[in-house]
């Protein structure tokens, strides 16, 4: 395997409305700056790879006017994943260690403002059993909370525990979106959203971008004084029909976890992208943490989720701590799919 | 200048031109759905898929050996929708919920309409009510109701 590490990340404030820019708009800074901080130019880059959703677009092949953000001169070797760009950033890992390539540009970016973002997402089910029925994606979390909630998996306590500990995380985190000092007795007295599910339960629905540069041995360390050296990386896939799985854990969490070594030695700090309180929980447990992991510094995604770049933000911050001497092991979780469907995990480590 | 009476029009239907079979085991799911009929299918080790699938979830193995079923069942988790959105199966409160069939052993999910939230309880039994207009699709169940 190559020695291939995180150098460099930049992020859009999440919003709730990014009323005057389209996705490109949003993205266009975040690759300047990424480019201004690294000193690289379209040159020096060898991938491009993005993560995007047509669908939050309203439009076909919308990921591809994302490359004006790059710039199309000279021409660059490029690559788009309908996911998350934490997939984007896979994929070009895999390009890297494959020897087609030394430095890589992976980015991601969704404007959910655009639709109802609950029913933009029932049309990734099943098409003939599910997507007729519109469950918008809350209703199809709040099944999954209330077999928690009902086998003892956890309590509406502990849902609520993780919403207060993320938004006070995220008052250090100037770009995220919902974020400030919270009592657990206090937002339990909120209305139910879609019960068992309130509004502190549901990560908020962002516009937003985010853009990392990964390189190989040598070059990472040109680029970056402390590289995160990515020493485990997998992605795990549980059928879509939740009639199918066991909802009260994340199996493919577990095995990604396993297959990337988490375990193997301490974890300092966890960047988690669950979109849910519950699954918050959930895979803190795939993942095996404890006590002795801070666990969503920047907020996580209950704190901003721009969908498409919300799994890729954690990769970077996650890295960002290791750049910062603040840990030296970190783990990064995405997820894809209802329910947790499917899950990614990456392991980084100073030197 | 003459004063433009109508304008111009043209038909633009976005559409697939083709037809999509829905495979051996959905097709006998569906066509059973339009006769107000539910089926399963089964797996090796004797447990019920429904919704039926081609292929085992946990070994890939085809499957293919149709269950019938009954059109009652058990509440296995629920969610209730206090503001139900237009394209939503009910126009007025209901839950979604996961509901496996009297002879599967897998849920499926689908609407109750419990009238109140109070109704609803995770093993509460339920029967479909069918529509009045059976096309072969999941829908052909409008939704389920509480058996009292």
């Amino acid at each position: 395997m190559r020695d291939v590490a995180v150098v460099a990340f930049t992020q859009a404030p999440s919003v709730r409305r990014d009323l005057d820019r389209n996705e490109v708009e949003i993205l266009i800074p975040v690759i300047h700056e990424l480019k201004q901080k690294t000193g690289l130019k379209n040159e020096d880059v060898d991938f491009v790879c993005s993560g995007s959703s047509d669908y939050l677009a309203g439009q076909a092949f919308a990921f591809v006017s994302g490359l004006d953000a790059v710039g199309a001169w000279p021409p660059v070797c490029e690559s788009h994943v309908e996911m998350d760009g934490a997939w984007a950033l896979y994929e070009a890992w895999v390009k890297i260690q494959m020897g087609y390539a030394q430095v890589a540009l992976v980015y991601g970016f969704g404007k959910p403002s655009m639709g109802d973002l609950p029913i933009t997402m029932a049309l990734q089910l099943d098409p003939y059993v599910l997507t007729p029925l519109w469950p918008d994606a809350i209703s199809l979390a709040a099944l999954q909370a209330r077999i928690c909630l009902e086998k003892g998996v956890c309590t509406e306590r502990d849902m609520a525990e993780r919403a207060v500990r993320d938004r006070k995380n995220a008052k250090d985190n100037p770009f995220a979106q919902v974020k400030g000092d919270f009592t657990v007795d206090g937002i339990l007295k909120d209305p139910f959203v879609v019960s068992p599910l309130r509004k502190h339960d549901c990560a908020p629905i962002s516009d937003g971008a985010s853009a990392v540069i990964l390189a190989a041995g040598d070059r990472a360390k040109e680029l970056c004084k402390r590289p995160a050296w990515i020493r485990g990386f997998e992605h795990i896939c549980e059928p879509l029909d939740l009639g199918v799985r066991d909802l009260t854990r994340s199996r493919s969490t577990e095995i990604a976890a396993d297959r990337a070594g988490v375990g193997k030695k301490k974890i300092d700090v966890a960047e988690l992208s669950a979109p849910f309180t519950h699954q918050e929980i959930l895979i803190e447990r795939a993942l095996g943490l404890d006590d002795g992991t801070r666990i969503n510094p920047s907020g996580g995604a209950l704190a901003a989720n721009p969908l498409m770049a919300v799994g890729l933000s954690r990769i970077g911050e996650a890295a960002s701590r290791i750049w910062d001497g603040s840990a030296n092991r970190a783990v990064a979780h995405a997820t894809s799919g209802p329910c947790l469907q499917q899950n990614l995990v990456c392991v980084l480590e100073g030197d | 200048m003459s004063q433009i009476e109508k304008a111009l029009t043209a038909p633009h239907v976005i559409e697939y031109t083709y037809k999509r079979s829905l495979g051996p085991v959905l097709s006998q799911f569906f066509t059973a759905l339009r006769e107000r009929r539910v089926v399963g299918v089964r797996r090796k080790d004797g447990t019920v898929l429904c919704p039926p699938k081609e292929y085992d979830p946990d070994t890939g193995e085809s499957l293919g050996d149709m269950v019938p079923l009954k059109d009652t069942g058990v509440v296995t988790s629920w969610a209730w929708v206090a503001k139900p959105r237009p394209q939503q199966p009910l126009q007025k409160p209901f839950a979604y919920a996961l509901i496996r069939l009297d002879g599967a052993d897998t849920p499926l999910l689908h609407a109750v309409d419990a009238g109140s939230e109070s109704r609803m309880k995770t093993s509460m039994r339920v029967r479909a009510r069918w529509a009045d207009t059976t096309t072969g699709a999941i829908r052909d169940i409008a939704c389920f109701e509480p058996v009292d």
